[in-house]
């Protein structure tokens, strides 16, 4: 068969985004054209600065509390009496001893009744990489005793960023206390989608009166005081119920808070992809409803549902933080930034202790690295859109 | 009092030492009756996707009394320029470099206001006091929070030392004057309560109550309809006489440019490519590309001798019912037509009302008992204003929509039945002989999905082709099309809106249809590409045997490519037949309105044709 000779498009008519996009990731036209919607977010995250180091900051962050054990100098069950809140040592380096401190010793000053530390000048606790110290399970599985960075003796104390109130690490515990920190965020807020995508799939997708039940509800949970919600059902977990369990309960009872706002994002974003052009498009190829939703709705919105999650993530870790600060959340022994906190509580312990608040910072950092990924991947996932600058 | 009080202190008071301090000899005008003088003009928007030059050297002289008309296809730079001469461009754009000399007065001073500050008072009493601008979108240009009694209103209080009883009675005189009824009581309304012409209409009273020496409309007419852009453009062009106004006119509508410009400014890519007279442009082109651009405009007729006459056209005003359909009927067609609507009725139903009150649910009836037959192989236009009920029938054709009631009955001699009452299962095997043109090429593509995997996806469903059967049909409708087949593993991204209506009418046309439904198919474009994708719509219709059901407002590309011509107005079918019938001898009161509403393109028929105002009769 004869091919037509049809006009072809002139070079004038060549897509403008397209020349956009490639001048703006530096990346040719060519494989601008060709890449997936996944691919261009990431060119696009690439250039976002700020998200970039967030990305780097929460991947750093997450490693170190996959391998708690390894980069905390301590366990969190050793602790020395008599180094209660000690303050943070710096350490020192000469040649003959390499990295070193002078061990303490402590004892409370007769008038004013604080801790007063004297270092021995004669003794010195001898920092190394790679000693051996408190034994732990590598990621719950490989039992050893080898550690990053620490006193090369097994046995030695020392306070990188001060003692608590037992005279233990606070290093530690807050390398320690990221793990249920950080992972809490990231289950609750995981079990919050699944309540959203579910909930919100069916408000939009069915519209009418299913919808407008759902949103009362949504609303009525949107209108409770979060606070005396918090407080009655964390009464409501047994006290004697061991860590694992407890903090279990409290991610459902975040998630179950935190849902409503998602599931809105996601009622939205149905509502406005259903009346797309191309989904009318899908339904008169004679595309069945499931592969509709599945294959040309879903897509459309995934990218935005990420960025919507990654900054739901750190309101988790601030509910968490709030709550077990509050003392209605996890409890000591279990160690999170928010217990840790509860340290921190009283005003005469913050006057004498001030280091006692870092883990407060490291709440900072972790919430701030969240916001700024958050940030980035809402500019990069459309694609179309130009970023406002 | 006090309100007065502030508005004083409001008032621009170091305007005279910033204008005096960008006096400029009169000498400078490039010519001695210029009111404005653009010379070497560049404006730039530097974003983070790189620099564009959107008005890039551009000199252009616009002569006191005279309507000169900017016109360029999108992108071309026009309202950037317009933008530039007060200075309200677009953040990030910059005025970089170039003169903007602006001369109120005919013999007062001339002033270079592209050194003016853009946030100083010197402008801001240039802005609206000397040059008027009406926007193209009078919905957003307009606040919606204020009545248009105060928007209009402020800019008196700002240009003027009126006291507010005078200010008010001004105002009136002048929606009055533009045309609006009932003046006193529409100075209390808000802006949606108002028509899109109503609204247009404020806009430029708004533009014109403070007598500007200069109106800068950009696209004023671009987003209403052909009848209330006769109605606008007859009025700016009354106002300009009264007022001996001095207009500068943006536009992509070269019929616009015939009906009002007095001289042309042509450009393209942010450059003039050719400046001249009205009559020169349209006779005698000198450049490529206005050349091209004319020869894009549809139909143009004999030019007929003599200058371009600025007589007011007659007014004519008719009305007929409705309800009654006028059919120019030649011979009944011989064989069965493909497609055969009967009394198809479609309704809405909106429900009003919270949960606490009374629901009150109303009726739209958007297609009320149309009846049209499409015989094989011809193409149908079916025009008519927004909201007329042209895309629901056409949506109600694709059955997209259940139609409420009446028949669809299709018989293209192997599959025979009637569409409106299939169920969506008994629906499918006709999903691939009834496929839809959309018009927006942007929004009904996919942009998750690679054109391939877009053109392909009703083969893969109705399990027709699978694997490199499929990707070969797909390639191969690419190049039909006129794409080339190694397009076929992007994304829609990568293409413009002319390559984007390729790949949506690859997409129609991949099922091997027999009807095909082209809803606005080529509104979105530009001109040019406009014309090549009619053409192409032209040849795959000879080769294929396509039917068509061509959805427009566009009137005069519909009278290039339709066979037959069905016109709607209010959900009713008021008249069809032959295409040249229906636009010659125009039966119905509202087809002669909608016609004589077109802009003609050519200059010299200026005037020579009644404006046809259509009322509808009451109905009984």
């Amino acid at each position: 068969m004869v091919q037509p000779q049809l006009p072809q498009a002139t070079p004038d008519d060549e897509a403008g985004t397209t020349a956009d996009l490639a001048t703006e990731t530096g990346r040719s036209s060519r494989d601008v054209a060709s890449a997936s919607q996944r691919r261009l977010i990431w060119w696009r995250f690439r250039k976002h600065r700020l998200a970039m180091v967030g990305l780097v900051l929460l991947v750093a962050m997450y490693v170190v509390a996959a391998f708690a054990g390894f980069f905390a100098p301590f366990s969190t069950t050793t602790y020395s009496g008599e180094h209660a809140y000690h303050p943070p040592q710096v350490p020192r380096f000469s040649l003959q001893e390499g990295l070193f401190v002078h061990p303490t010793t402590g004892h409370t000053d007769p008038e004013t009744l604080a801790p007063v530390f004297t270092p021995d000048e004669s003794e010195h606790v001898h920092l190394r990489f790679f000693v051996h110290g408190d034994s732990y399970r590598l990621l719950g599985l490989v039992e050893t005793d080898i550690h990053l960075f620490g006193p090369s003796e097994p046995g030695e104390r020392w306070y990188p960023l001060g003692a608590d109130r037992t005279g233990a690490d606070l290093l530690s515990k807050i390398i320690y206390g990221s793990q249920i920190s950080l992972s809490i965020g990231l289950v609750g807020v995981a079990i919050s989608l699944l309540l959203g995508l579910l909930l919100g799939g069916i408000s939009g997708y069915f519209g009418g009166t299913v919808d407008a039940v759902l949103q009362r509800v949504i609303e009525l949970f949107m209108s409770i005081p979060t606070l005396p919600l918090w407080l009655g059902l964390a009464a409501s977990v047994p006290p004697q119920w061991g860590p694992v369990p407890t903090y279990l309960m409290i991610t459902v009872i975040l998630s179950l808070l935190g849902w409503t706002s998602l599931a809105r994002v996601i009622r939205g974003r149905l509502l406005q992809i259903r009346d797309e052009d191309y989904v009318l498009a899908a339904t008169l190829d004679g595309v069945p409803t499931t592969r509709i939703i599945f294959r040309h709705m879903v897509p459309a919105f995934t990218s935005h549902i990420i960025a919507t999650v990654s900054l739901a993530v750190p309101a988790m870790i601030l509910s968490e933080t709030a709550l077990s600060f509050l003392g209605l959340g996890l409890r000591s022994p279990a160690v999170s930034w928010g217990v840790l906190l509860q340290d921190a509580q009283n005003v005469n312990v913050i006057a004498t202790a001030p280091w006692l608040l870092l883990p407060g910072v490291a709440v900072v950092l972790a919430v701030v690295a969240f916001n700024f990924v958050g940030d980035g991947l809402r500019d990069s996932a459309d694609p179309y859109g130009k970023r406002s600058t | 009092m006090l309100r007065s009080r502030r508005r004083r202190r409001m008032a621009p008071v170091r305007a005279p030492r910033e204008l005096a301090a960008v006096a400029v000899p009169a000498e400078e005008l490039s010519e001695p009756d210029a009111i404005l003088d653009v010379q070497n003009l560049r404006t730039t928007f530097r974003t983070d996707a790189g620099v564009v030059h959107a008005v890039d050297d551009v000199s252009l002289t616009v002569r006191r009394g005279r309507t000169t008309c900017i016109v360029g296809e999108s992108g071309s730079g026009k309202s950037a320029t317009a933008r530039s001469i007060i200075q309200v461009v677009d953040n990030p754009g910059l005025v970089e470099g170039g003169r903007i000399l602006f001369r109120a007065d005919p013999d007062g001073p001339v002033h270079d206001l592209a050194a003016l500050s853009a946030t100083g008072d010197g402008i801001r009493s240039v802005r609206g006091g000397q040059i008027g601008l009406v926007f193209q979108e009078p919905m957003s240009a307009l606040s919606p929070v204020h009545t248009i009694g105060n928007q209009i209103a402020e800019v008196l209080q700002l240009h003027t030392d009126l006291d507010p009883k005078a200010i008010r009675e001004r105002v009136i005189a002048e929606l009055e004057a533009v045309g609006i009824p009932r003046a006193a009581e529409r100075v209390d309304s808000y802006t949606f309560q108002l028509s899109g012409g109503m609204r247009q209409r404020a806009m430029i009273a708004m533009a014109l109550i403070a007598r500007p020496a200069l109106l800068i409309a950009d696209e004023p007419t671009t987003a209403l309809d052909v009848t209330t852009q006769a109605q606008i453009l007859d009025l700016l062009a009354e106002l300009k006489r009264e007022l001996s106004m001095t207009m500068v006119f943006i536009t992509h509508d070269l019929g616009v440019v015939a009906e009002i410009a007095d001289d042309v400014v042509v450009m393209r890519h942010g450059k003039v490519l050719e400046t001249g007279p009205v009559d020169q442009i349209f006779h005698d082109p000198q450049h490529l590309y206005t050349r091209e651009l004319l020869a894009s405009l549809p139909q143009r007729e004999e030019a007929v001798t003599g200058a371009p006459s600025d007589e007011v056209p007659e007014r004519v005003e008719v009305s007929d019912a409705v309800d009654t359909t006028v059919r120019h009927d030649d011979a009944a067609p011989s064989e069965t037509p493909l497609l055969s609507i009967e009394g198809l009725r479609m309704e809405f139903e909106s429900t009003s009302g919270t949960m606490f009150s009374r629901r009150t649910t109303s009726r739209i009836v958007a297609v009320n008992d149309v009846s049209l037959q499409i015989a094989r192989g011809t193409t149908l236009g079916l025009v008519g204003e927004s909201g007329c009920g042209k895309t629901t029938l056409g949506r109600c054709v694709m059955r997209a929509y259940r139609p409420t009631a009446g028949a669809l009955h299709y018989d293209d001699g192997e599959n025979a039945t009637d569409l409106a009452t299939l169920t969506t299962a008994q629906l499918r095997p006709y999903r691939r002989l009834v496929r839809m043109v959309f018009q927006d090429p942007y929004g009904s593509l996919n942009p998750r999905m690679t054109v391939r995997e877009v053109i392909g996806e009703p083969l893969r469903v109705a399990g027709i082709a699978q694997g490199s059967e499929l990707d070969d049909r797909v390639e191969s409708m690419l190049e039909r099309v006129g794409l080339r087949r190694d397009m076929a593993s992007r994304y829609p991204h990568a293409f413009s809106g002319g390559e984007r209506q390729r790949i949506g009418i690859a997409r129609a046309l991949i099922t091997e249809p027999r009807l095909v439904v082209a809803d606005e198919a080529v509104s979105a474009l530009d001109v040019s590409v406009r014309t090549q994708i009619l053409e192409l719509l032209a040849e795959l219709q000879d080769e294929l045997g396509l039917t068509y059901l061509f959805i427009s407002h566009d009137l005069s590309v519909v009278r290039k490519i339709c066979d037959r011509v069905a016109v709607m107005y209010y959900g009713n079918l008021v008249e069809e037949g032959p295409a040249a019938a229906v636009f010659d001898d125009p039966q119905h009161g509202y087809t002669q309105a909608l016609l004589s509403a077109v802009p003609v393109s050519d200059p010299r028929l200026r005037g020579t044709r009644p404006r046809v105002v259509y009322r509808p009769e009451e109905a009984a």
